[in-house]
């Protein structure tokens, strides 16, 4: 129950972060202007008129970046007890840690070589 | 967390309440105090960072309203409160709106764990820092969401370059953050605070706590690296079609970011609200904490209106081929040391009741391997430098001589 | 009977964001805000490991599938055209409900049943939360001793390398 009570904060944290941006937007509905037009309400593309389509697709770079983090989130995410317990660990704990690290850095030298981390 | 552990708490049951709902009241309160306090500061923060800003440009910075301008910020909160809220027609009202708000809520909701005094702390989580990376990673989101819902070509853009900016520094920003949850042994933030009774984690691997630095200041998006905003190329990124409060939260949740980062500086490396005294006296803890996030603040803003800003393509190379290859050497090398001295039996356990002294053996091992890393670093970047110069020079000799005799 | 206690209203109310987030997903025929509405159903899974006592894994749940997958998936939808209107409906009604409820049905057959028990007698200690949880310390020991989890721990960076290389290789096909 310890924790559940910890997390009772969080929880609650989560509901009320949500009205302190809240608040001064709703204020600010009140105090300010509201004379909204056709052409105040076009899109702002530095005053030319907005061409075709906005969501239309993109470059496939951002698509590998995204690639290449989500694996290294994961490899991220168990790290941290490895970490946490690491003063208990012996030596091997060390190889286990180092071995798993160096497989994903050979990811990571494959995406290089690819040229997958590169940007044009 | 036991309702008698809680002053609020235990005052509401006296007076005849159910003690269910007084927890629950005590923990609303608990809730609203610690959201006030990065709130309130971001106003104060605000004229700070216009000041210094102005006096590294030379210039005199806000100094009409109130004394030394102190009364600026809150006359620009009414100048954005009286504005219209402009939505323009095309974009996607529900998401639009949602943004703006999940900006701040993701920075707000790290202060959940950061540990103010020895006793006041919102919520000592057992897995505290692995709560701010998962909670920080909610602001990418509100950014995504911003440039989407925007139906602006610009804001989609800035929004594309944020993921993958902001994406790619978690890495080296989480590597570099292992290293002091490898030293205290924990994830705990107080934990972490206690661990540093005897040293700051910072003389034991600065290195790391650079690299935190420097990752944690591209996360927020500030120059040199606010490809994000570059108002030359992309006007404003994700929020160029914001106006009002709605420009203005976004705006804040930015500052508040780096006041949070630098807080979170002090937590990791700078011992947190360890001082002299500081155990007897929460209000001496709760001081130094202040004093040591406003050094590294004002370094933060230093940095910003120092350097100038990079491009998008070596802010990817940067990372991807620096940082990120870096800070997993670096985890390894601290890792393998530490191990070493374990077994030499040179590291003592880092807890609250740890002695400045003996802390001296493994820090000044620790920090020799920092310093040779960070020597090797150093010697490697300007050898490599030199080769990219000459290289340059060799390209741009060719061009004056095809030049030359073209012009023939 | 369920008592309603705080927990039980933080299941209510996190259940309610699970499931009305993966609707949301379903029904949306505007694929970003589908993906909008998988984060919320995903938080809502986070916050369910939170009252399993795993908070370790909610946290995982937030940072990788919130903070990464998500983020991915947005990427994948802007990779798709038209994909605010989709014009396509699914046609086949009966047999897309047939299959919904038999799924249901074997669905609930296989979360009662460890409950209930097959021959009616009913295990009351389920709701008990256990006694012991697992400390995110005793997680780190566990995954680098060698009597216990080191292999399924370097498997799982080999999976990852894998998952790596494949990715790098599909997103590339089209450039070489």
């Amino acid at each position: 129950m310890n924790v559940l009570n910890e997390w009772a904060f969080v929880g609650i944290f989560i509901a009320i972060a949500w009205v302190f941006p809240a608040l001064p937007i709703i204020i600010a509905r009140f105090f300010g202007p509201k004379k909204p037009n056709a052409i105040k309400l076009m899109t702002y593309e530095s005053g030319v008129e907005t061409v075709g389509d906005t969501w239309v697709q993109f470059k496939i770079q951002y698509y590998l970046y995204g690639l290449v983090f989500l694996i290294f989130d994961v490899e991220m995410v168990f790290l941290f007890p490895w970490a946490v317990a690491y003063n208990e660990l012996n030596f091997f704990a060390f190889g286990a840690g180092l071995l798993f690290i160096f497989l994903l850095t050979d990811a990571l030298i494959y995406a290089w070589r690819k040229n997958a981390l590169e940007w044009s | 967390m036991d309702c008698s552990s809680v002053v609020v708490c235990d005052l509401l049951r006296s007076g005849g309440m159910d003690p269910g709902l007084a927890m629950f009241i005590a923990l609303l309160l608990g809730v609203v105090l610690v959201t006030t306090i990065p709130l309130v500061t971001v106003i104060f923060l605000i004229w700070v960072e216009r000041k210094v800003a102005a006096r590294i440009q030379d210039r005199l910075g806000p100094n009409r309203v109130g004394p030394f301008g102190l009364l600026q910020t809150f006359a620009d909160m009414i100048k954005l409160i009286t504005k219209e809220n402009i939505t323009p027609a095309n974009a996607d009202r529900v998401v639009y709106n949602f943004a703006p708000l999940l900006s701040v809520v993701s920075v707000v909701l790290i202060w959940a764990v950061i540990p103010f005094t020895p006793y006041h702390i919102g919520t000592d989580l057992e897995i505290g820092a692995l709560y701010i990376v998962a909670v920080a990673s909610l602001g990418t989101l509100a950014i995504m969401t911003a440039g989407w819902a925007s139906n602006n070509k610009y804001a989609l853009l800035g929004a594309f370059r944020v993921v993958a900016q902001l994406v790619s520094y978690e890495v080296p920003l989480v590597f570099a953050l292992l290293v002091p949850i490898m030293l205290a042994g924990s994830m705990g933030m107080q934990d972490i605070v206690y661990a540093q009774a005897g040293m700051w984690f910072f003389f034991m691997v600065p290195l790391s706590a650079v690299l935190l630095f420097i990752a944690s200041h591209a996360e927020t998006g500030r120059g040199p690296f606010d490809l994000i905003e570059a108002e030359s190329e992309i006007i404003a990124g994700f929020n160029i079609e914001y106006s009002g409060m709605k420009f203005g939260m976004f705006f804040a949740a930015e500052f508040i970011h780096v006041f949070t980062n630098a807080v979170l500086m002090a937590v990791f490396f700078f011992g947190g609200w360890w001082g002299p005294g500081a155990l007897d006296a929460p209000l001496l803890a709760l001081l130094y904490l202040g004093l040591k996030s406003a050094v590294i603040y004002f370094i933060y803003l230093w940095v910003r209106n120092t350097f100038p800003r990079v491009r998008i393509d070596q802010l990817l190379d940067l990372n991807w081929k620096f940082f990120v290859p870096l800070s997993i050497v670096n985890v390894l090398v601290v890792a393998f040391v530490l191990k070493i001295l374990q077994e030499l039996q040179i590291a003592v356990p880092l807890n609250a009741s740890t002695n400045f002294l003996a802390t001296i053996p493994m820090t000044v091992v620790l920090l020799l391997v920092n310093v040779a890393m960070t020597y090797a670093l150093i010697a490697w970047l300007r050898n490599r430098g030199a080769k990219a110069r000459q290289v340059d020079l060799a390209n741009q000799h060719e061009d004056i001589v095809v030049a030359g005799a073209a012009g023939d | 009977m369920i008592e309603i206690n705080a927990q039980s209203i933080a299941f209510a109310i996190l259940a309610v964001l699970t499931l009305g987030g993966g609707l949301g997903v379903v029904l949306n025929r505007n694929l970003f805000r589908g993906a909008i509405w998988l984060m919320v159903s995903l938080f809502g899974v986070a916050g369910i490991f939170v009252l399993l006592s795993a908070p370790f894994l909610a946290a995982v749940q937030v940072l990788v599938y919130i903070g990464a997958i998500a983020i991915l998936i947005t990427f994948a939808v802007m990779l798709t055209r038209s994909m605010t209107n989709l014009g396509e409906r699914f046609v086949r009604r009966t047999a897309g409900i047939v299959v919904a409820v038999l799924l249901f049905f074997f669905i609930l057959l296989g979360t009662i049943l460890p409950v209930w028990g097959v021959d009616g007698t009913r295990y009351d200690d389920v709701s008990a939360p256990a006694e012991n949880v697992a400390t995110t310390r005793e997680l780190g020991v566990a995954l680098v001793d060698g009597n216990q989890f080191v292999l399924p721990f370097e498997v799982a960076s080999l999976l990852l390398t894998a998952a790596m290389i494949g990715a790098i290789v599909i997103a590339r096909e089209d450039e070489e």
